[in-house]
């Protein structure tokens, strides 16, 4: 609803689109925003943007990851364009695993069942989250309650031994341990649900779960296993949704970031339900006005002799690479490793692998060629541009991930298990440099009204 | 459990005209028919081109007829359609390569019934609040992602492409019927002229194609009722 209301406001503004423009490049010129390089998927032709302000809201990447929320145009592509261009990007370690992800699919479903009184049940059919969070129980944040399903199945106590868990919102298990709970409605009466109101309420949900698993919510309990959904890194902004391009926190002029391609850095190293939501609206808002204010006074940059020069140099790569190897396996096995080695939970040892097997696959990559050499519509060629994107922000995420030996938000690792706030209170940024190196540096974490505290739920 | 999956294809930069290909490859009965095209696609045959982005349902991107049916590819599942399974454009618009059509005309017929909350008054200081019940009134013709199923499935839309169509027609029910709304009659209008509801033949096939499960034909009665009887009930 969001999305379309959006939509049909900028129809009402008459605000051009260019639809299936894919933005491939990102032009810098005396420090400073100087437009885009698209690409036209209908034509295959690079079109030069020339621009005083450019505003990346590219999405998240979470395609790097083997179950995932994420639709498959969330390939990092801003954030990949800007590190290319010797940006950093900010805290890519911190990567939300959402607990109830469709088993399989990774479709999400949203926190909303829970609140609802959902409930999560292990193989042997116990609420395990008494016991990692005898407080607030299932309602306890993503990261804890992904972290306790996860150790559920590692200990055996998957459904049928296998990698998920049930999500229970059938009306009797609702009012059964609402009852338990003592939980009652704003007017003092016990809380209950019918199956009708379930289906008022959660109607996609309960859509999702008969198409795609022939299971029917309201008299059966859905399969779920964590899935890999949203960014709390990316391009570096401050408050005012500028790029910033050091730890000094010097903006870039005429560069702006907004929602899940940028780390304004809100969520710190976990975000809570529903806040990207108010991260956009909020800093999308502060991206355009600064944006437009400054356009009224700033002149353009020059452009580059050949300012496709750099993004046709890729896609000339690709096109002409030796074509040995196979761009789809290259992804399945990027995404099985980050599933397994730098998903939920990480160790040392674990990361190095993923690292190791990462940096094998941008050597394969070299050789993937595509088989369409085609203009029109080629999109195996831009699946394979994206792909190079994933990789690099896989490498990236990894890097940042084993620097940081402790254990926060998102972060969680096995040989480092505490958060450890006297090193480590600290937002990491990485640059990519030519020579394939990625350098770390680091700036403080700005602390205002609330002090960072242990948790307990 | 092996399927076959025969495609359309054409390649505007090769093939005179269209033919038809036909991959066999393993499946489960519970894979979407968006992931064998991304399995072909990745492993026999790269050229294949088709639209999807998020995979369940949400944007409305892969709008194709799928054993003859207009579906969503990552809606279909195999147990819906079987082993033999077809998969075409949608028809009525362009094919530019392989699955991928013009969606332009579609697009310009939405536009044209103004699909955007009209309502001139001082914004008040908060939301403008509106009743549950006043709320469930439009409720179903909310849930439109713009697949195009519908309009492609519409023998009239076959017949001209500039006839508004089913999608159109749902987005100006979705703000007719919204009674914060103060554009209803000018859009009651516009669906009124040569190209609109009176095109509407009562063949269903709508209703049958959308994968929102939307009431579009009777959404589209209430349009034409409103028109005759001047009155939005």
């Amino acid at each position: 609803m969001i999305l379309q209301t959006l939509y049909q406001q900028c129809l009402k503004n008459n605000v051009t689109f260019y639809d299936e423009f894919q933005v491939v490049d990102l032009l810098m010129v005396n420090g400073a925003a100087a437009g885009v390089v698209a690409i036209e998927l209908a034509t295959g032709e690079l079109h030069v943007f020339h621009a005083k302000a450019v505003i990346f809201a590219t999405g998240g990447h979470g395609r790097i990851w083997e179950i995932t929320s994420n639709a498959y145009a969330f390939t990092g592509d801003g954030p990949a364009v800007v590190m290319r261009r010797g940006l950093p990007l900010e805290d890519m370690e911190f990567f939300q695993f959402h607990p109830t992800g469709i088993y399989k699919l990774g479709i999400l479903i949203t926190e909303g069942v829970r609140g609802e009184g959902g409930v999560l049940l292990n193989g042997k059919g116990e609420r395990f989250m008494e016991k990692y969070a005898p407080k607030v129980k299932d309602l306890a944040s993503r990261d804890v309650t992904s972290r306790a399903i996860y150790m559920e199945i590692r200990d055996g106590n998957g459904v049928n031994g296998q990698n998920y868990v049930y999500l229970d919102v059938r009306p009797e298990s609702v009012n059964k341990y609402a009852a338990i709970d003592g939980r009652k409605n704003l007017d003092g009466t016990p809380y209950t649900v019918t199956g009708e109101q379930i289906l008022a309420k959660l109607p996609d949900i309960v859509d999702f779960c008969r198409v795609y698993l022939g299971v029917d919510p309201i008299t059966q309990p859905m399969p779920i296993q964590p899935t890999a959904h949203y960014a709390m890194g990316g391009i570096p902004t401050n408050k005012y949704g500028e790029v910033i391009a050091d730890e000094k926190n010097t903006a870039v002029p005429g560069l702006y970031a907004a929602g899940e391609c940028a780390c304004v850095s809100v969520h710190g190293a976990n975000r809570l339900g529903t806040n990207s939501l108010l991260d956009l609206v909020v800093f999308g808002k502060h991206a355009g006005l600064r944006a437009a204010e400054f356009v009224k006074e700033a002149a353009f940059q020059p452009l580059p002799a050949d300012p496709a020069e750099f993004a046709r140099a890729r896609f000339d790569r690709i096109r002409t690479a030796d074509g040995k190897e196979n761009a789809f396996d290259i992804a399945v096995t990027m995404k099985k490793v980050m599933f397994d080695d730098m998903g939920i939970f990480r160790s040392g040892k674990g990361m190095e692998n993923a690292l190791k097997v990462v940096r094998e696959l941008q050597d394969r990559y070299k050789h993937v060629r595509p088989t369409d050499t085609g203009e029109v519509f080629n999109m195996e060629l831009m699946n394979i541009w994206e792909l190079g994107n994933l990789l690099d922000l896989a490498e990236v995420t990894t890097v940042s991930a084993l620097a940081r030996t402790e254990s926060r938000g998102g972060h969680s690792r096995e040989d480092y298990p505490d958060r450890d706030d006297k090193n480590w209170l600290k937002h990491s940024l990485a640059w990519a440099h030519e020579d394939g190196k990625i350098e770390l540096k680091y700036k403080p974490v700005g602390i205002t009204r609330f002090e960072p505290k242990v948790r307990t739920y | 459990m092996e399927v076959t999956i025969k495609v359309f294809r054409y390649n505007p930069e090769k093939d005179k005209k269209p033919s038809y290909k036909a991959y066999k490859l393993e499946a489960v009965e519970t894979d979407r028919v968006l992931d064998l095209l991304e399995k072909v696609k990745g492993y026999q045959d790269g050229t294949l081109s088709f639209r999807r982005s998020c995979a369940h349902g949400i944007c409305g991107s892969d709008a194709m007829r799928i054993n003859g049916m207009n579906r969503l590819a990552c809606k279909t599942l195999v147990r819906d359609v079987g082993a033999k399974i077809t998969v075409e454009p949608i028809l009525g618009l362009r094919v530019i390569k392989d699955l991928i059509v013009d969606m332009k005309p579609f697009f310009d017929n939405y536009k044209k019934v103004m699909p955007w909350f009209i309502n001139n008054d001082p914004a008040p200081e908060k939301e403008r609040y509106q009743s549950p019940e006043a709320r469930l009134r439009y409720d179903d013709t909310t849930k439109c992602i713009l697949c195009a199923c519908c309009t492609t499935s519409c023998p009239s839309f076959w017949g001209s492409d500039e006839y508004l169509g089913p999608a159109a027609f749902v987005s100006a029910h979705r703000f007719i019927f919204d009674d914060r709304d103060q554009a209803a009659g000018e859009r009651l209008e516009i669906v009124n002229e040569v190209m609109g509801v009176s095109r509407c033949h009562t063949v269903f096939n709508c209703t049958m194609a959308c994968p929102r499960e939307i009431q579009i034909t009777k959404a589209i009665g209430e349009l034409k009722s409103a028109l005759m009887t001047g009155k939005l009930d």
